[in-house]
């Protein structure tokens, strides 16, 4: 059938500016730069990645939308009418990558920050210290502690073990197949550079990672790809994936195409095969048999790793975040609906699960109220772009926050969403080699750290202008905060007081 | 080592087995077991562990090597995501058995219940095998990848089938050998019947035997009755559901 979908988006090429060096034909992965004595663009092909745009050494390419591919209409959107075309022509679900685009509200931009004036002095970061260092894990209920002879003073309770986190970021979980191994090496060794975690994702851990076990995250997913003992004690913390935001209550699917010589070893598969994790995972039908897998992986790492659990935000979230700290959990880690994926079919990404905003503020003031709060950390993730969100999240309740997307556009994602066809220009979400080489794991590495530097800097400043000198002295504060532009449930639901109301 | 676990909380004992493995134990009796979980679990040595009494869920998960004899019968979740070892059950086994399991084998005397071999998958030289003397419940072999599943029917209970419901549902990989056959009502839509070749016939007898001498079977009299093997239609069952 011939596609009768239009262009997206509309490729100019200044010939008067172009030098014909093919610089953009050498870089487009999606095949549509062509040269035939000058360079015609495929326009069909163009994904608006930006790389030529980028790399084009005369600025002489300029892309722009397709105005004209579709007659106005508000109902009618271009985005439903190119859905049913591609529908119509191959009778398949919509694949998407990335998070939610939709102009959902984002509650984050309707929260703001107090700040002290005058009766109470706000604190200069530069010249005070200012402590943003967190722990993560179970916390006990009460301290306890005991003198010897000499009157030294020891703690006496017993800790769980915690994770000790510079900065309250950790890199989501991404796995190593929807993202290139230079990839997973860049937030590897920017997550040792800045004091924090990444998270291998449910496609296990490269032999050339295992030397940063004490920054990785190690993932147990329903396809158990990967998964073995050393697995297990090779992180600082083992995450079962329950949900994920962009996709809540369906499984995954890493396309044959992509499983090479090194996945296959990495997620112990043969090359070629698919590898497709369920919805469900077929050892947990209830909380009881959560439990049972949390303990499980416990006695594997001889109670030496806190175990999180991972869940999407839904409807219930509250009710089964209790349950996932009742059943043993040290860390609930939440993942909104504005959460990426490598892929997902549109129609869940764009329709299913809650903000993370109410999610997160459901979870902490019911955790709260049962009187379980200290049982497990929060990680809040999906949806996280600035230190602001950082901030506003703290306040809400979280423990810390988790970045994928943010941390994807450091090491120059372009959000094209294209990240399933396994064509990224930017060397990211591809396994075919000539395309990773592009990502050098060194500068993206640095990019990233630059990236959590300047979330710390402007943190603290936010700390600063609060008066405090303790991340901890904001966490969980809503009194921080005011709604602006909220009705009068979402306010309650976030705890916050309308923008106006003092004390 | 002897262990008498009467009473005794699962995180102990597992704490025991652990400690005395890494100092060089290599043979443990465990006598009395009554439902302690997790026994074997994560354990990377080939130590030998016999289990006097029905050991709880998740016996043998993430194992790494072990050779664990149950003089018993079993419950849910045994081998899990399990990468290396044997396993021997004298008795009947619960749900869920070798769910994503990677390699070593399983040998039920008996029967098994839901979701048996779930997942399964294999990897170059690690083939894993689960060998049920008698039937299985609904959802065996679904989402299979890899392994061989094997269910003889020796121990019938009453007039059950062979199997149940949904034999092999999104299996992608691996091969099920069923002893008399199997009603095609109960097959997933991603498998197909066929008839064993040599190849498959030498497979199996070779893990037959083994299976035979474990548990006094006659191997002849297991091999008279004709086999049928099921593999997956297509390796990939969900490549045409998206539109790119």
């Amino acid at each position: 059938m011939i596609s009768e979908i239009p262009p997206e988006f509309i490729v100019k090429i200044d010939y008067e500016q172009c030098k014909r060096c093919k610089r953009c034909v050498m870089n487009c992965s999606f095949g549509c730069m062509q040269f035939k004595d000058r360079v015609i663009p495929d326009h069909k092909k163009c994904v608006a990645c930006q790389r030529c745009v980028t790399f084009c050494p005369e600025s002489a390419i300029t892309i722009t939308k397709n105005e004209l591919s579709y007659k106005e209409n508000a109902n009618w959107t271009p985005e439903i009418r190119q859905n049913i075309l591609k529908q119509a022509e191959t009778g398949g679900m919509i694949l998407s990558g990335m998070g939610n685009p939709r102009a959902y509200q984002i509650l984050w931009d309707h929260l703001l920050i107090d700040a002290c004036q005058v009766t109470n002095p706000s604190i200069d970061p530069l010249r005070e210290p200012m402590e943003l260092r967190t722990f993560i894990g179970r916390k006990p209920e009460r301290l306890e502690f005991s003198a010897d002879e000499n009157g030294e003073i020891e703690l006496a309770t017993e800790l769980g073990p915690q994770i000790k986190l510079d900065i309250p970021v950790v890199f989501a979980a991404m796995s190593y197949g929807a993202i290139s191994l230079n990839a997973h090496k860049a937030l590897v060794m920017a997550a040792k550079q800045s004091g924090t975690l990444m998270n291998t994702g449910e496609g296990g851990l490269h032999k050339d990672l295992y030397s940063y076990a004490d920054n990785i995250i190690v993932q147990v997913a329903s396809g158990r790809f990967g998964v073995h003992s050393e697995y297990l004690n090779t992180c600082v913390m083992v995450e079962i994936k329950i949900g994920q935001g962009a996709k809540p209550g369906i499984g995954g699917h890493l396309p044959g195409e992509k499983v090479g010589e090194e996945i296959s070893k990495t997620r112990m598969i043969p090359v070629g095969t698919d590898a497709i994790s369920p919805a469900p995972h077929h050892d947990i039908y209830s909380i009881e048999d959560l439990s049972q897998l949390i303990y499980a992986i416990k006695e594997t790492t001889d109670y030496t790793k806190p175990v999180s659990v991972k869940i999407s935000a839904v409807h219930n979230v509250a009710a089964i975040a209790s349950g996932i700290v009742r059943a043993g959990a040290d860390i609930v880690t939440i993942d909104g609906f504005r959460g990426g994926t490598g892929a997902a079919p549109m129609v869940i990404r764009d329709n299913v699960g809650i903000p993370i905003e109410v999610a997160l503020a459901a979870v902490d003031q019911r955790l709260r109220d049962e009187g379980i709060r200290n049982n497990a950390s929060i990680l809040c993730a999906g949806g996280i772009r600035t230190s602001a969100d950082m901030a506003k999240a703290i306040a809400l309740g979280a423990d810390a926050v988790v970045i994928g997307t943010a941390a994807l556009v450091a090491m120059g994602c372009r959000v094209c969403q294209k990240c399933y066809t396994g064509n990224c220009a930017w060397g990211i979400a591809t396994q075919k080699p000539e395309l990773v080489r592009r990502l050098d794991p060194l500068v993206a590495s640095e990019r990233l750290s630059n990236l959590l530097r300047a979330w710390d800097l402007e943190l603290k400043e936010i700390l600063g202008s609060l008066g405090v000198n303790s991340i901890e002295s904001l966490r969980g504060s809503r009194e921080r905060l005011r709604g602006i532009g909220l009705d009068e449930m979402t306010l309650k639901i976030l705890g916050v007081k309308p923008a106006g109301v003092g004390q | 080592m002897k262990i008498d676990c009467s009473g005794m909380y699962y995180r102990k004992l597992n704490k025991i087995i652990r400690d005395a493995a890494e100092a060089g134990e290599s043979e443990f009796i465990l006598d009395h077991v009554n439902g302690q979980r997790y026994i074997g679990s994560g354990i990377n040595k080939k130590i030998k562990i016999t289990i006097n009494g029905v050991p709880g869920n998740d016996l043998a998960m993430f194992m790494n090597g072990p050779s664990i004899t149950v003089n018993a019968n079993a419950q849910d979740g045994i081998a899990n995501t399990m990468n290396a070892g044997e396993i021997i059950v004298h008795g009947d086994a619960g749900d869920v058995i070798g769910y994503g399991m990677r390699g070593g084998k399983i040998y039920i005397k008996g029967n098994v219940g839901y979701r048996t071999g779930i997942h399964m998958k294999e990897y170059k030289k690690k083939v894993p095998v689960i060998i049920a003397g008698g039937v299985a419940c609904d959802f065996c072999a679904e989402y299979m990848a890899g392994g061989i599943l094997v269910l003889l029917g020796l121990e019938k209970g009453g007039d059950m089938p062979i199997t149940g419901d949904y034999l092999g549902t999104g299996m992608h990989g691996g091969v099920v050998y069923i002893r008399g056959g199997v009603d095609e009502n109960m097959l997933g839509k991603e498998v197909s019947v066929l008839e064993l070749d040599e190849k498959d016939l030498k497979i199996l007898k070779k893990h037959l035997a083994e299976f035979c001498e474990h548990f006094g079977f006659d191997l002849e009299e297991v091999m008279s009755k004709p086999f049928v093997k099921l593999l997956p239609v297509s390796s990939r069952p969900y490549g045409n559901l998206y539109a790119y």
